[in-house]
């Protein structure tokens, strides 16, 4: 039986072939009855494959299709998928390229904000299917004798992540994530996102300047002493204590274990 | 143990207590700033997947996404219509735009 040959594992890339290329004729192995060629019936799988697709990334990038408007969106999405084809059977985990797209789009190059912004919600998704932990409590904190206090290395929560922008990319994810009306937004000030999910919830704070140097060097698995040192060399103004009260708040961190001295 | 460090030992203790009587002080705070709450969290076994299974997902007016040839992409801005990104102000002035520059 010629069909089950096939079947066995040179069917799926054959008949997948052209199924993001409109332009190509449908594989050989698609017929009608009678052996007719079968362009209309082959045409449902690639508008299937394609506007599953491009409602993958309206479901992960709400907020950029918001910004630009559903056709622009659907149009840019379209484009980007037939350059960067999914990979895995993951839906959830498809779209990763698109905020760098975004920043070499022709069309979208007036929005400099708008790559950040996606990356915000590439973030926000990927803290919302990380795995459930105990975020650090403050009284693990407190049962740390002072004199080891500069030694400590934090352990990062699965779901925690830093988005830095030039722009404010963070208000606009923030404007564009609701239904509510959209006021004016001044682009122009840099912005920093801590994202996390201490439970079911994501939440998406701004950090205060060197907050996302400081958080990036826990993270990176520094010791406290060295982080906050190196974040106020660059920040001077940073503030320390408001840092550490961020973090536990947040929920950025898990645990807490001292390092070499 | 460096300079450095021994200067930052001495902030640290400071700050950790600081740090520990705001967060006992205020509880849960700095709602106000960036929380993007979603009312999809409730579905968390589900979220994006479940939006994007792949049955038949061509509705009216999406039969030629798949199939059609032209080229969307130098007539993308032309399909502007209620995006909120002419609110958005750039660092020269100028709104945000979709038209190529």
């Amino acid at each position: 039986m010629p069909l089950l040959e096939v079947a066995s594992h040179s069917y799926a890339p054959a008949f997948a072939a052209a199924l993001l290329r409109p332009d190509r004729e449908p594989p050989s192995i698609v017929m009608g009855p009678r052996g007719k060629a079968a362009a209309k019936r082959y045409n449902v799988y690639r508008n299937n494959v394609m506007v599953s697709l491009i409602d993958a990334l309206a479901a992960i990038y709400p907020g950029v299709q918001r910004v630009t408007g559903v056709d622009f969106f659907r149009a840019m999405a379209r484009f980007h998928i037939r350059a960067t084809p999914p990979t895995s059977p993951l839906l959830f985990d498809y779209g990763r390229d698109l905020p760098a797209f975004i920043e070499r789009y022709e069309y979208a190059r007036s929005m400099p904000w708008l790559a950040d912004t996606a990356r915000m919600e590439r973030a926000w998704l990927d803290a919302y299917h990380a795995a459930d932990a105990e975020p650090l409590s403050a009284a693990s904190l407190a049962a740390v004798p002072s004199c080891q206090l500069a030694e400590l290395v934090f352990t990062a929560h699965p779901a925690t992540r830093i988005v830095r922008s030039r722009f404010s990319a963070l208000t606009i994810f923030v404007a564009n994530r609701s239904n509510d009306p959209v006021g004016s937004i001044n682009a122009a000030s840099p912005e920093d996102a801590l994202i996390t999910r201490p439970d079911y919830d994501v939440v998406v704070r701004h950090l205060p300047p060197g907050g996302a140097v400081f958080l990036t060097h826990l993270i990176s698995g520094r010791p406290l002493g060295e982080a906050a040192a190196s974040t106020l060399e660059i920040s001077p103004a940073f503030d320390v204590a408001a840092g550490i009260a961020g973090l536990i708040q947040a929920g950025a961190f898990t645990a807490v274990t001292f390092g070499e001295p | 143990m460096s300079a450095k460090n021994v200067v930052s030992s001495l902030i640290l203790a400071g700050a950790v207590t600081t740090a520990l009587a705001t967060i006992a002080a205020a509880g849960p705070l700095t709602k106000a700033e960036g929380e993007a709450a979603m009312a999809a969290q409730k579905e968390k076994c589900y979220g994006v997947a479940l939006k994007g299974q792949n049955d038949c997902a061509a509705g009216p007016g999406t039969t030629c996404q798949g199939t059609s040839t032209v080229d969307f992409q130098g007539n993308a801005w032309k399909f502007v219509q209620g995006g909120t990104c002419a609110s958005i102000k750039l660092p020269n002035g100028k709104h945000g735009s979709l038209k190529p520059i």
